[in-house]
């Protein structure tokens, strides 16, 4: 099922897949660490992702890959290293900022706006879309409804990727877990991201929900054009969408490659997919 | 097309009907006010209730809308007051007409009042929840305190400000407008029903429009999760800054109103007492439901008034009122009543809504 794609290394020690060699990376990190307190929670961690790669984050509990994520889109200030996104580096701005730069997330415990309706999350999500200001927003000029009519077209548009049409008016809070974690997805691709990072998608889901959320990401993928970052224990989603993969464990990386070598290293098996690998 | 206006109709019919309950409300009373049909104490308490209405959504803004406990909104409403009527004092001799005196004068009352919300919002918007709360009612606190013993005179070389004790010097023919703790005295009743009823419903118009735009969706959000909304790319510490100042302009401008419909006025009027009042409104009528706070803002000024027959018992009575309906309006069953009502009124049918909802109003 997933195409055979080969990796291969650029001129650090990180690899990417061949059809973005010629495109420069969409984000790279340097040395990147932090430490809190006297807890060195992620060391030394480098990463090059490719512009339409996905890329899988993977490792035990505890290992460090949401500190990961909350350093790539500055919720933490790294102690060490740099994040080269598109070549430019994120240091010292605002996750509000990083977010306008390209980097959307979701979280492992879902965030919506749990009070508004799905469609008023992504019209969040497009906030930055719409042109108009405060003033204009008060005493209801034209570019007001313009601009609201676009975003609206354009939030209808993000929910038919998922079939979301008919809840646009539910409640978010009020939505099955699944469609939750669908519109957070759905919410972070209104921000017009280049790359998406995904903190455990999979989690809760049952095996054919699984297979359909893989299914949903190759497409986003290959709608928009985009790399993702995903952190997931389920090791079929992972090695059966991811292309190159990162492990790491106690805030350090231990391997990297594609699905077939890091399912032979022994490094790998022995500090995380053991258990699995024995089936 | 049909779907899509779904959200904008639910919200805008439920601000139509607000809208509707003011404009009813005072064409009841003006008509009683010209017929003669309505007591003396009651239509002196029209221009008060305007103001706490104003009050009350203006408040809901920062605690319904952006979820932020405010303890200070009396502080704001003090500023407003001052420095609006301070303004049309001494615009008394250049402008003749009263009522545009007054509105000048809720202009430089919502200025200042949003000067002193930038101000207090810079520091107090880096806290959360109950600190933030604290800090309010500090800043509340001091700005009476400033008041107290602020001196302010006019004559003819222009203004003079002074603290502690009046050390103005005033020339031959000024006067001084601001007297410490005796605040001003003097002043020319200017504000009326209408003007009133004009500001309540100019609230009600910027309050809708912000919270029905982006900026109040991204204000909602920040409430909802601070943490998704940053990462979605909302400045979190512009809108909440943002929500906080129109709070409090908006507070300022009733105040002036507030304090125009007296010939006095004096800072320890707006002390904690009004700004945790002005609270018992918003939680009364619900966090975030406008027409909520203006029924309760109307209902509970003129409630101690209606029981004054009880005497020394009235503020007791007062509060046992307050402690039912809270309870009552509590109450599940009755709030499923409520709702029942409510999604009547707004037409919108709960199972229906995702089928055919929606189609009847295209526009």
């Amino acid at each position: 099922m997933a195409s055979k794609v080969k990796l291969v290394p650029i001129p650090s020690d990180s690899v990417i897949p061949e059809r973005d060699i010629d495109k420069s990376p969409i984000l790279e990190t340097h040395h990147l660490g932090i430490d809190f307190g006297g807890l060195v929670a992620v060391d030394d961690f480098n990463l090059t992702i490719g512009r339409t790669e996905i890329a899988g984050l993977i490792g035990p509990n505890g290992a460090g890959k949401t500190t990961i994520f909350n350093l790539l889109t500055n919720v933490y200030q790294p102690t060490r290293g740099t994040i080269l996104l598109d070549g430019k580096s994120t240091k010292g701005l605002k996750t509000s900022q990083v977010c306008k730069l390209g980097i959307a997330r979701t979280f492992q415990n879902i965030r919506l706006f749990s009070a508004m309706t799905v469609m008023e999350n992504i019209l969040v999500g497009l906030h930055d879309e719409m042109d108009y200001n405060v003033l204009t927003s008060i005493i209801r000029l034209p570019g007001f409804f313009r601009s609201e009519r676009i975003a609206r077209e354009r939030a209808m548009e993000l929910l038919s990727i998922f079939n979301m049409e008919d809840l646009a008016d539910a409640e978010a809070g009020s939505l099955p877990y699944g469609a939750q974690r669908r519109l957070e997805i759905l919410r972070a691709l209104a921000t017009n991201p280049c790359l998406l990072l995904l903190d455990e998608p999979a989690a809760g889901m049952n095996p054919s929900e699984t297979e359909e959320l893989m299914e949903n990401i190759r497409r986003i993928r290959d709608m928009f054009q985009i790399a993702v970052l995903l952190i997931e224990h389920d090791m079929n989603l992972v090695m059966g969408i991811c292309e190159g993969i990162c492990v790491v464990n106690y805030g350090k990386v231990i391997a990297k490659g594609d699905p077939d070598q890091i399912k032979n290293d022994p490094v790998v098996i022995e500090a995380y997919l053991g258990k699995k690998g024995a089936k | 097309m049909k779907t899509k206006n779904k959200t904008l109709n639910k919200t805008s019919r439920m601000n139509f009907i607000t809208y509707g309950v003011v404009i009813a409300a005072y064409a009841i009373l003006q008509t009683m006010v010209s017929t003669g049909s309505i007591s003396s104490t009651l239509k002196g308490m029209l221009v008060p209730i305007c103001a706490y209405v104003v009050m009350a959504v203006s408040l809901n803004l920062t605690v319904g809308v952006l979820g932020e406990l405010s303890l200070g909104h009396a502080g704001f409403m003090s500023v407003g007051a001052f420095t609006g009527v301070t303004a049309a004092i001494a615009l008394q001799d250049a402008i003749p007409s009263g009522t545009l005196r007054l509105c000048i004068g809720m202009v430089v009352g919502a200025i200042f009042a949003a000067i002193a919300g930038v101000l207090i919002g810079i520091p107090v918007l880096r806290l959360k929840g109950d600190y933030l709360a604290i800090v309010t009612l500090a800043f509340g606190e001091i700005i009476k305190s400033i008041i107290n013993n602020l001196y302010v005179g006019v004559d003819a070389n222009g203004m003079q400000l002074s603290f502690l004790s009046d050390k103005t010097n005033l020339a031959e023919g000024g006067k001084l407008i601001i007297a410490g703790p005796m605040g001003i005295g003097g002043i020319t009743k200017l504000s009326t029903f209408t003007i009133g009823f004009v500001l309540v419903m100019i609230t009600l118009v910027i309050v809708f429009n912000l919270v029905n735009s982006r900026t109040g969706r991204a204000i909602k959000a920040i409430r909802d999760n601070r943490i998704a909304a940053e990462s979605v790319g909302i400045n979190v510490t512009k809108y909440r800054l943002m929500a906080f100042v129109i709070s409090a302009a908006l507070a300022g401008a009733a105040g002036t109103l507030f304090a125009e419909n007296y010939s006095t006025v004096v800072a320890n009027k707006f002390d904690f007492n009004t700004s945790i009042l002005v609270l018992v409104f918003v939680v009364l009528g619900g966090l975030g439901n406008m027409l909520g706070s203006i029924i309760a803002a109307a209902a509970l000024t003129i409630l101690p008034e209606a029981l004054r027959q009880f005497a020394d018992y009235r503020m007791l009575i007062y509060a046992i009122v307050l402690i039912l309906v809270m309870l009552i309006t509590n109450n599940p069953t009755l709030k499923g009543y409520l709702n029942i009502i409510k999604q009547k009124l707004v037409r919108k049918k709960p199972v229906a809504q995702t089928a055919e909802g929606g189609a009847d109003n295209g526009k």
